[in-house]
């Protein structure tokens, strides 16, 4: 079997002294944590280590010795040998160095006295008997604050979890040992990442602090905004029906979800639901940033009164291109003019209405373009209900041709069957031939024929409303789609995988241990906020079925619970 | 340290490394050949005449500007992104395996298997369009039944040994593995 040593880098240069780690359970290998320097009690050392061992929950032990002798120290030897009788250990190790040379020189001592030899890292290849000595040299401080993926969750461990990861948990959790720097007047002295000093920033320090208060100022107002949306004239079911088709609803619903998430006082647990309040934090903030870059930018030079102007034309610019739509077909004059004149109607209606409301408009959408200042989902939300509101005729009209095509497409098929002499037969879900009385027959062929020659007409109207109704559409699904987005991106950990690569590991070890982040796609795939939206249950083929037969096609829903 | 020749399934020759660190650590790099300058001048000379011929119908310069930078372009991506030059299998006994690919311009990404985690090395057979071919790979065991294989890693991807060149990394890698074990 090989022996695997985790040896940190810090303490290449370190003096003389013990190694204190853990061995790791069942795998024949020992992480190295810190090295304590002479002079030492050995009973003060036992005593520091329990006292980890209680904080912690990790148990560390004395794992050998280090010795990297300075000029005048050979003595040294002998003592260290003497050690392993203090700390009684199953085995014990002893590491030496000198200085200018590179390589380590290991021995293993087994507890009945069994001195075996070693081979050596990565450059020196020692001739070996029975055992195998492999060391790993690993930066702590990275190894300390990265996360090794796939994240495990707490109540899914796996029953004999990798080697790497316990390094990595053991590492992690041994915080406290690394308090202690050099400038501690205690009686123990250690080397490990931080005892040149400890790392701290008063900004971080202080933001921890004030964030306490800051929540519970936060949670309250949410609490405030949650009781006024529980009256109960919000419970009425039109209410109810209106609110789940207006994104603006939706999108505050969701908005205040994640409020509920980042602002509760509990601390995050365990990693994944951290990154998830980062990660809804940070991409709320960025929000806020484009909705206010984007009121700066829709506020100068009188944008919204040019917008307001051009509304009003492009719906009579709309109805004249309608009517005069031919594209060559030789239409049926009389229904041509009925249903011309319905469609026109509708169509005059509207215009007026917008005419109407002509002065305000300008007015209503300056107030409303504020509403940006939410964030820039707001804003898109906003827009696609404009638009649905501003497109409700179209919706309309979309109805009124699908459905006419609809009824004359069964029509014509049902009288089909009968011009050859069949039936659809119910019970048993298929064409039965069937005998017709004449005059049957007769009527049956002649509304055969009238709607035959109705068809391209109707297909024409049909044609029309219905491209219109998939650009509103298109558009609309084009609007979800990046508020989704938005919503869901994962900015924390993106921004942490670029900046600080080593804290989402992939899969690390290069002999020399270097931390592997972890790819990008697959930093989205972990990280991404649960979405609400949900994609089309049709596939193209029966999308294009149903546009052909004339079933009415809906808009993407959303949905209530969340989906991934 | 051994150097034989070897060709990959086009018949390009290609050369492997077989390095021995320890009895229980080996490291096996095969180099796949390099950019071939005439390959390169000749497509950079089709896409220039070609766009010259636009030109001089179209008169528009535009089209010369764009044939440069999209060759520039192209060119750099190739070599980040496509051309590998060697790729390594370093084999540690009860560590692990670490996998790594060096592309032309000096990119490296490497993969790291942990022991508990690799079943097997394995040379297995592959139809590659209209050929069958050898290729050496990693069985991955399922982390919830050990028996079975969840996912198979094909190693030397891009240079595509033949089946001498992969009999040779394989025999040294099961001395390995059964060691390990």
């Amino acid at each position: 079997m090989v022996l695997k040593i985790f040896f940190p880098q810090c303490c290449n240069t370190a003096d003389s002294g013990l190694l204190v780690g853990r061995w790791i359970p069942g795998q024949n290998s020992a992480v190295v944590l810190a090295v304590v320097h002479y002079p030492f009690i050995p009973g003060q050392v036992k005593k520091y280590l329990i006292e980890i061992q209680s904080q912690t929950q990790v148990d560390l032990t004395v794992l050998g010795s280090w010795s990297m002798p300075k000029e005048g120290q050979e003595e040294m030897d002998s003592f260290l040998k003497d050690l392993s009788t203090i700390f009684p250990q199953r085995c014990w190790l002893q590491l030496s160095r000198e200085i200018g040379k590179r390589g380590f020189a290991c021995k293993v001592v087994q507890n009945k006295e069994k001195p075996l030899r070693c081979t050596e890292q990565k450059n020196g290849i020692d001739s070996s008997d029975e055992d195998k000595i492999v060391l790993v040299h690993y930066d702590q401080r990275k190894v300390m604050l990265s996360q090794l993926h796939p994240v495990q969750e707490v109540n899914q461990a796996e029953p004999e979890p990798s080697e790497l990861r316990l390094v990595f948990q053991t590492v992690a959790q041994t915080q406290p040992l690394f308090f202690l720097d050099k400038y501690d007047d205690g009686p123990l002295k250690l080397t490990h990442w931080q005892s040149e000093g400890r790392e701290g920033s008063i900004i971080a320090e202080l933001l921890k602090q004030a964030s306490g208060p800051v929540c519970t100022v936060l949670m309250w107002f949410l609490s405030l905004w949650l009781w006024f949306c529980s009256f109960r004239i919000f419970h009425v079911r039109p209410v109810v029906f209106i609110s789940s088709k207006l994104s603006t609803c939706v999108q505050s619903g969701y908005r205040a979800d994640h409020f509920k998430i980042v602002f509760s006082s509990k601390k995050a647990a365990i990693h994944m639901d951290f990154m998830r309040k980062a990660n809804i934090l940070v991409s709320f903030l960025v929000d806020i940033g484009l909705g206010l870059l984007l009121i700066s930018w829709l506020y100068r030079e009188n944008r919204i009164s040019k917008l307001a102007e051009t509304l009003v034309p492009v719906a009579d610019e709309l109805l004249e291109w309608l009517m005069g739509a031919p594209a060559g077909l030789k239409m049926n004059k009389a229904l041509d003019q009925v249903l011309g004149r319905f469609f026109l109607y509708h169509i005059h209606l509207w215009i007026s209405y917008i005419h109407l409301m002509s002065p305000f408009i300008e007015r209503i959408l300056w107030y409303v373009g504020l509403s940006a200042s939410l964030g820039l989902t707001f804003a898109l939300s906003v827009l696609s209900d404009i638009v649905a509101l501003l497109t409700f005729h179209i919706y309309c009209f979309y109805v009124y041709g699908a459905r006419l095509y609809c009824m004359k497409i069964y029509g014509l098929s049902s009288l089909w069957r009968l011009f050859r002499g069949k039936k659809w037969n119910v019970l048993r879900q298929r064409v039965d031939s069937c005998s017709y009385d004449l005059d049957q027959l007769f009527i049956g062929t002649l509304l055969f024929t009238i709607l035959l020659f109705l068809l391209p007409t109707t297909a024409l109207y049909y044609l029309v409303f219905t491209l219109l109704r998939l650009v509103v559409v298109l558009f609309q699904g084009v609007i979800h789609l990046s508020v989704d987005l938005i919503n869901s991106f994962p900015l924390f950990a993106m921004g942490l995988r670029i900046c600080r690569p080593y804290r989402l590991a992939g899969t690390a070890l290069h002999l020399m241990m270097e931390i592997n982040p972890l790819k990008c796609s697959s930093v989205l795939a972990c990280y991404r906020t649960p979405t609400f939206s949900c994609y089309p249950k049709d596939s193209w083929v029966a999308l294009c079925k149903k546009l052909f037969v004339g079933e009415l096609i809906y808009p993407w829903k959303q949905k209530t619970a969340k989906t991934d | 340290m051994a150097e034989e020749e070897f060709t990959d399934i086009n018949g390009n020759s290609i050369s492997l490394e077989c390095h021995t660190h320890s009895s229980f650590c080996k490291e096996f790099t095969v180099t796949s050949p390099k950019l071939s300058l005439r390959r390169v001048m000749v497509i950079t000379c089709c896409v220039w005449l070609f766009a010259y011929a636009v030109f001089f119908f179209t008169a528009n310069t535009a089209v010369l500007s764009s044939a440069i930078i999209l060759t520039l372009v192209g060119m750099m991506v190739h070599i980040h992104f496509v051309k590998v030059d060697h790729e390594t299998l370093l084999v540690i006994g009860s560590l692990g395996v670490q996998l790594s690919s060096s592309y032309a311009s000096g990119r490296e990404s490497t993969t790291f298997i942990e022991m508990s985690k690799l079943k097997d090395i394995v040379i297995n057979e592959a139809i590659y369009m209209q050929s069958i071919i050898y290729y050496l790979c990693i069985l991955i065991k399922d982390p919830v039944d050990s028996e079975k294989v969840s996912s198979v890693v094909p190693l030397f991807q891009s240079s595509k040994p033949r089946l001498n060149c992969l009999v040779e990394v394989y025999r040294s890698c099961q001395e390995i593995l059964t060691e390990s074990r």
